[in-house]
């Protein structure tokens, strides 16, 4: 049923591939992607404001300003993706027209429509989704998303989200290869996901499409740590550029997510590194405010 | 058995380890300077070529792996064709001129006009290789301008060369990595 050998799905996990191993810097303008690039991230990500200012002005967040996006289309040469909310297949067609190299259906900007997400297979443009659990992995998956993401706790300077979606999702893979036939299927009843899926993931051990990690990394140290976890690349929001250098983090990051597993190395990325962004206690956020369980 | 380096800085690295293991060969992934002397020859894979050169100078690579291309067969895809070429374009940029060839960067467009093709290749590669024609994946590739001091184009998508030798080395504008036919690798191992 679900097409994974077809040519379409292949290009659009095929980009993901590209970027392993890399950085993928949230920016909102011009400037901002000139020093992600410059610093060695494998990509951007257009939006309007950054999580961490989304959380602090509230109000409705959507989809970039167009000419922004063009901007920054025009000022680097690596892969630029953007955000629609949740559900907005016409944001979605807007960007697919403008010729972004990835659509990131995203829980950062408000929700349009509170039961369906996107029918990401109908489009020629691949789309990253974030995810808390499995299910919801391969539910996104079984709509059509190439690429995976955690969706940790935007804005929030706080890896623990982070920390608990990639563990939660690789714990869940690695209890489904134990399994016999008849419990996969209780066990897809149970993640809410394909039946189709969950066997594949079964069989395989890791998701069809890439696994990536976001939501909180604010340092080389939480980009290493959810990379040992299992993350194959990360996502940094709010991180860079609400912090005191952004330059050199970037660069620092960048240096992480390539010695994850060299503490040496890593000791050297987070020298000289100013000021963090601030972080918020999680715990002590109100359900209403957190980003994470918009999507369903 | 071969033991074949894949550079590891970055990109689809771990898909190139996969195919090298299916063509037959052993696939080491490298990291550090120190990785370079227990090889036979290297894989420079696809992803973002201004993050690997990045990559290369942090961590004192880049002279490392030119010396490497001055003895031992070294064969890039996509990026890692942009990195071993001699000029590269749109932007101009800095590379580690192991090959006479000159490379425009993103030639074809965005991710919008990423590819899957099947290319009619030369029949000395079908010679060498197997014959049949070859399932090619472009993804925001670049596209070889130009090619000199005898290189060898094997393969060729609407006109351009796509597969090009030249002496030791090999590059790929296209991911044979992304595809079950393993013949691009094993021509690569053949140089050996």
């Amino acid at each position: 049923m679900f097409e994974f050998s077809s040519e379409e799905f292949r290009l659009k996990v095929g980009l993901a591939e590209m970027l392993k191993g890399g950085v993928i810097m949230d920016v909102t303008n011009a400037e901002q992607a000139k020093i992600a690039e410059d610093a060695g991230a494998c990509a951007v990500m257009a939006l309007e404001r950054v999580p961490a200012d989304i959380r602090k002005e509230g109000g409705v967040a959507r989809m970039a300003n167009i000419g922004k996006i063009e901007e920054i289309m025009r000022t680097v040469h690596i892969p630029v993706m953007a955000k629609a909310r949740i559900g907005h297949f016409m944001e979605a067609r807007i960007l697919e027209a403008l010729g972004v190299d990835y659509i990131d259906e995203s829980e950062v900007l408000t929700p349009a429509d509170e039961e369906h997400h996107i029918a990401k297979s109908d489009f020629k443009v691949p789309f990253v989704c974030g995810a808390r659990n499995l299910g919801e992995a391969l539910r996104r998956i079984a709509e059509g998303a190439a690429m995976i993401r955690t969706k940790g706790e935007a804005g929030s300077g706080n890896i623990v989200e982070a920390v608990r979606h990639i563990r939660t999702i690789v714990k869940q893979m690695k209890q489904l290869t134990v399994l016999g036939k008849e419990e996969l299927v209780h066990q897809a009843k149970e993640l809410q996901a394909p039946l189709e899926l969950v066997e594949w993931v079964a069989r395989h051990g890791t998701l069809p499409t890439p696994n990536f990690s976001a939501g909180g990394i604010a340092t080389p140290a939480d980009a290493a740590l959810v990379m040992q976890l299992g993350a194959e690349a990360v996502f940094v929001g709010s991180g860079i550029f609400k912090s005191s250098d952004p330059a050199a983090r970037a660069q620092a990051i960048v240096h992480a997510a390539k010695n994850f597993d060299n503490p040496e190395k890593l000791l050297e990325a987070s020298r000289l590194l100013g000021e963090a962004m601030p972080g918020l206690d999680i715990a002590k956020l109100p359900e209403s405010e957190l980003l994470q369980t918009r999507g369903w | 058995m071969k033991r074949v380096g894949v550079l590891s800085l970055q990109g689809d690295f771990a898909a190139h380890g996969a195919a090298l293991a299916r063509a037959g060969a052993e696939p080491v992934y490298i990291r550090e300077r120190e990785q370079f002397r227990a090889i036979d020859g290297l894989v420079i894979p696809g992803g973002e070529s201004t993050t690997m050169l990045k990559l290369l100078h942090q961590d004192g690579l880049m002279d490392a792996l030119a010396e490497f291309g001055r003895h031992k067969p070294v064969f890039g895809t996509c990026a890692g064709a942009i990195l071993m070429a001699t000029e590269v374009w749109n932007p101009a940029q800095e590379s580690l001129a192991l090959m006479d060839i000159a490379v425009e960067r993103n030639a074809y467009g965005r991710q919008i006009d990423s590819r899957v093709t099947v290319l009619d290749p030369e029949p000395e590669f079908q010679r060498r290789t197997a014959p049949g024609e070859l399932e090619a994946v472009f993804i925001r590739a670049p596209v070889i301008r130009r090619v000199n001091g005898g290189g060898k184009v094997l393969a060729r998508y609407r006109g351009d060369p796509v597969l090009v030798e030249q002496g030791r080395h090999l590059v790929a504008t296209f991911h044979p990595e992304l595809t079950a036919d393993s013949r691009v690798h094993a021509l690569f191992l053949e140089k050996l």
